[in-house]
């Protein structure tokens, strides 16, 4: 069975029929920008046979629908989407046996269509609601319902547009725009530098201002609470200048090429290891090289938001209500109700729309800042951050190391692969662990010790491990992890998590052994490649991008023309997905045109998959042309977008399509993280096509370029 | 506290009595309860909370409400009119057209910016239309369809 249907077995935790006469479809996969609840309503649509509008979707509310868990790895159509597939099948099956009844008709005779059961056009019928009394779905599924076939879907053939765009696009649409009677607006005032202890405060220059200003001074927790949201944004401002704080030179050196991680201690572990051992010291053609990635942020659009309110129960008990833009409302949930002593039933975290996430950022922080800043004002609370608590708090995508030492064989084929990641964990998501995430827990009087940050398990996909085994045939292979605990900056998961800096080393690698095999890149992965659907995406992606051709010639006067291709399965076992790129290298890369191909077995939404892998291949662009979270000796340095350039407007290649290879008689695969570490693999590869040169250490700025180039 | 300070908001008058530092952005969300300017940076850098104010572009988050005494300010409720059920505006209709968006969040400042341009300039060229953009951060990367729904917006041609 499913696993999120086995978690959640019982029908009416999934659907119910409402009085207003919507049904209302719950889930625990959310909405974060990817078009999951399109996905969600066209699945649900299709399978029940009802038209979408019908529908109401209730996504991610621990009082209402299922714990689908956290919404992430590219699980969500690949297992989520399905466990309501396989409810919906059910429960239609189950209306259709109801209404046979009522019809006193066989169950094979009722034909069901735009949400009514009969037996012809002409006679009597029922819709779900005229039923819905005569059908218990207060009961176990039991998972054997077989759900349409692929031709038999209505709305899977054209795709739905995202119903959320509809307000989105006119008004109010996130969480950002949730009013609660009564609340106050709530900032919260961050040290300076994760360590900085708290000498003086000033709270009567805080007192002063306009406005009733609620003050939270718990430890080195700080928070300002207003009626008014200028008033708050004031007072923080306030507080910030009637701090002092002293800061320690406790952080590690910053190093370009990431090397501090290798010098730590970490936890080693075997990842795989096949083939005879390879003596190093023995003469071959091979690569020793090491490849790295800085900290990124997941740099959100707009800022974390929650909103919190307490109040009491009948029995006086106290119970904690918040509104939350995390991937992961239950287990939120789980660490709230930790960190206030309560049980879970006392605790109801309910989803709401956020700006994309892209993974754990600041959404479950702000969560518990806002909680517990509503206990201590008494009132509800909207708490919200600044650019600046976003990039110096959020958790950051961890800097990796990658060494690989790989050799050829008289042949030319991969004789030995052997390599390292060296990475902090890539998962420190609230309710996934003993303690708190929530970074005010580490501020706190009665402060709790930050997580070291984890990885998920090897069947969950892994985390800086993750794509760390080349999908490539290979006559002997041993991949090492390092897992590095010791605390620098404060990391948990992004988008793809160790998939982009593993693929992105692998790749690039391959392709430093093809050119010393003498062979074209492509011809070189092909001849390594077992997987008939692997290479059926590499083939098409030459195709598509007439990688046999020549190269065109340079668009800019003076420019290197230059093409580039990587290859993965994310985490070798979802989509698989090739990019080719071409760039121009003038006095930087500029991305000239991309072609990205996708196999995700059955295509569930066609267009939202398509532009969950333009956004990936984009924002895979920005990570590796521009993106690094920057820190000094005391503090991370990185503070504001000026100094955190992403990918804009500017920049963009002169065309990037997205080319599907389908096979709806598969199971959908997830592909929404697919894109990060071809991307980049295939970036680096186009500049050493360009100019020669070989670059190791992301990102590919002017200015490593330039040094690069001057170093010769 | 001075004399409110009036101004029109979507073709309706209003009047606020507030100071006139605070930002054009929290006076329109929190007092006008008009969300659809969103809040992004609250320094200008990324472009989310644009609106036009006489026509003209501006980061709402910077943009004193003292500045806006008897000025026209346009938000995206107001971009198709603000008669209940009025149809979407060619530039959000583009915008659904296409699903330019994933997260959405930067998309309704990038509109205002479209509408701001074609106030200005009735035939924006391709590389007027990218240097107004370029005032503008999206996250999702979803620059590609942005891009797409801006130049039927504008009426430009897919390029070659």
């Amino acid at each position: 069975m499913n696993p999120d249907l086995a978690a959640n077995p019982r029908l009416s935790q999934w659907i119910g029929f409402a009085a207003d006469g919507r049904i209302e479809i719950r889930a625990g996969k959310v909405e974060l920008g990817q078009g999951m609840a399109t996905t969600l309503l066209q699945v649900a649509a299709d399978e029940l046979d009802v038209a979408p509008e019908t529908i109401r979707l209730c996504l991610g509310a621990t009082d209402a629908g299922p714990d689908q868990g956290i919404t992430s790895g590219s699980n969500s159509t690949q297992v989520g989407a399905m466990a309501l597939r396989q409810v919906c099948a059910e429960v239609r099956q189950l209306f259709v046996v109801a209404a046979a009844r009522r019809l006193s008709v066989d169950p094979a005779q009722v034909r069901v269509g735009a949400g009514r059961f009969g037996i012809d056009e002409r006679g009597s019928s029922f819709d779900y609601h005229e039923l819905a009394d005569q059908v218990d779905l207060d009961r176990p599924a039991r998972g054997d319902a077989v759900p349409k076939t692929a031709a038999a879907r209505r709305f899977a053939a054209t795709g739905i547009a995202r119903p959320d765009l509809r307000r989105k696009l006119f008004g109010a649409g996130f969480i950002h725009d949730l009013v609660w009677p009564g609340m106050l607006h709530a900032r919260v005032v961050r040290p300076p530098s994760h360590s900085a202890r708290l000498d003086a405060f000033d709270a009567a220059a805080v007192r002063a201002l306009p406005g009733r200003v609620h003050l939270i001074v718990d430890g080195r927790f700080i928070a300002v609470a207003a009626g008014r949201e200028e008033q708050a944004v004031a007072a923080a401002a306030a507080a910030r200048k009637a701090t002092r704080w002293s800061e320690s030179t406790d952080l590690v050196e910053a190093r370009e090429d990431q090397a501090w991680l290798r010098e730590l201690p970490h936890e080693s572990s075997v990842i795989d290891a096949s083939g005879p051992e390879v003596d190093p010291a023995a003469p071959s053609t091979r690569v020793q090289a090491d490849y790295s990635k800085p900290f990124l942020a997941h740099a959100s659009i707009g800022p974390a938001c929650a909103l919190a309110a307490w109040d009491r129960d009948d029995d006086g008990r106290e119970r904690l209500r918040v509104a939350t833009h995390s991937q992961g409302s239950f287990t939120l949930r789980i660490e709230l109700a930790r960190f206030f002593g309560l049980e879970p039933a006392r605790v109801v975290v309910r989803h709401a729309d956020g700006a994309g996430c892209y993974g754990h950022n600041g959404a479950d922080d702000a969560a518990l800042d806002a909680a517990i800043v509503a206990r201590a004002t008494g009132t509800p609370v909207r708490l919200q951050w600044s650019r600046e608590d976003e990039f110096a708090w959020a958790p950051f995508g961890s800097a990796m190391s990658v060494r690989i030492d790989a050799g050829l064989d008289a042949q030319g084929r991969i004789a030995h692969w052997n390599q390292q990641t060296w990475s902090h964990g890539h998962g420190q998501r609230p309710g996934t662990h003993a303690g708190i995430s929530g970074i005010a827990a580490t501020l706190v009087q009665a402060a709790h010790p930050a997580p070291v940050s984890r990885d998920v398990p090897r069947a969950a996909g892994f985390g800086g491990q993750r794509n760390a085994v080349p999908g490539y045939a290979m006559a002997s292979r041993r991949i090492d992890y390092h897992r590095v605990d010791a605390p620098t900056l404060r990391s948990s998961s992004l988008r793809a998590l160790g998939a982009y800096a593993n693929v992105f080393a692998i790749e690039s690698c391959m392709d430093e052994l093809a050119r010393m095999a003498g062979v074209d890149p492509l011809s070189f992965r092909l001849a390594h490649i077992d997987d008939p659907r692997a290479s059926a995406v590499l083939m098409e992606a030459a195709r598509v991008s007439r990688w046999r051709d020549p190269k065109a010639a340079p668009r800019r006067d003076g420019a290197l023309r230059g093409r580039g291709l990587g290859f993965a399965r994310y985490k070798g076992s979802a989509a698989w997905c090739a990019v080719v790129v071409e760039i121009e290298v003038t006095d930087r890369i500029v991305l000239d045109r991309i072609w990205a191909v996708v196999d995700a077995g059955e295509v569930v939404h066609r267009d939202g998959l398509v532009n969950q892998v333009e956004g990936g291949v984009l924002q895979a662009a920005s990570w590796t042309l521009k993106e690094a979270v920057h820190w000094d000796r005391t503090r991370i340095t990185t503070r504001c977008w000026d100094g955190y350039p992403i990918l804009g407007f500017d920049e963009l290649p002169r065309a990037l399509s997205v080319h599907l290879i389908e096979a709806s008689d598969l199971p959908p695969l997830g592909a929404g993280e697919c894109a990060a570490g071809p991307t980049a693999g295939a970036i680096a590869n186009a500049l050493h096509d360009a100019i020669g040169i070989r670059l190791r250490d992301l990102p590919l700025t002017p200015d490593r370029l330039r040094r690069a180039v001057e170093a010769g | 506290m001075d004399l409110p300070i009036a101004f029109v908001v979507n073709g309706n008058a209003v009047a606020l009595a507030l100071p006139g530092d605070v930002s054009l952005m929290h006076a329109l969300r929190n007092d006008l309860d008009l969300k659809g300017t969103r809040e992004g940076c609250a320094a200008g850098a990324c472009g989310a909370c644009t609106v036009l104010v006489d026509g003209h572009a501006v980061t709402s988050c910077e943009t004193p409400l003292e500045s806006v005494r008897a000025r026209e300010v346009t938000t995206v409720e107001g971009l198709a009119g603000a008669a209940a059920g009025a149809p979407a505006h060619p530039i959000q209709q583009a915008f659904l057209d296409q699903q330019a968006a994933q997260c959405g969040y930067c998309i309704n400042g990038v509109m205002l910016r479209i509408a701001g341009l074609l106030r200005e300039t009735a035939a924006p060229t391709e590389a007027q239309l990218r240097a107004a953009l370029s005032r503008h951060l999206c996250r999702c990367g979803t620059h590609m369809r942005i891009l797409r729904a801006a130049r039927v917006a504008c009426g430009l041609p897919e390029p070659a």
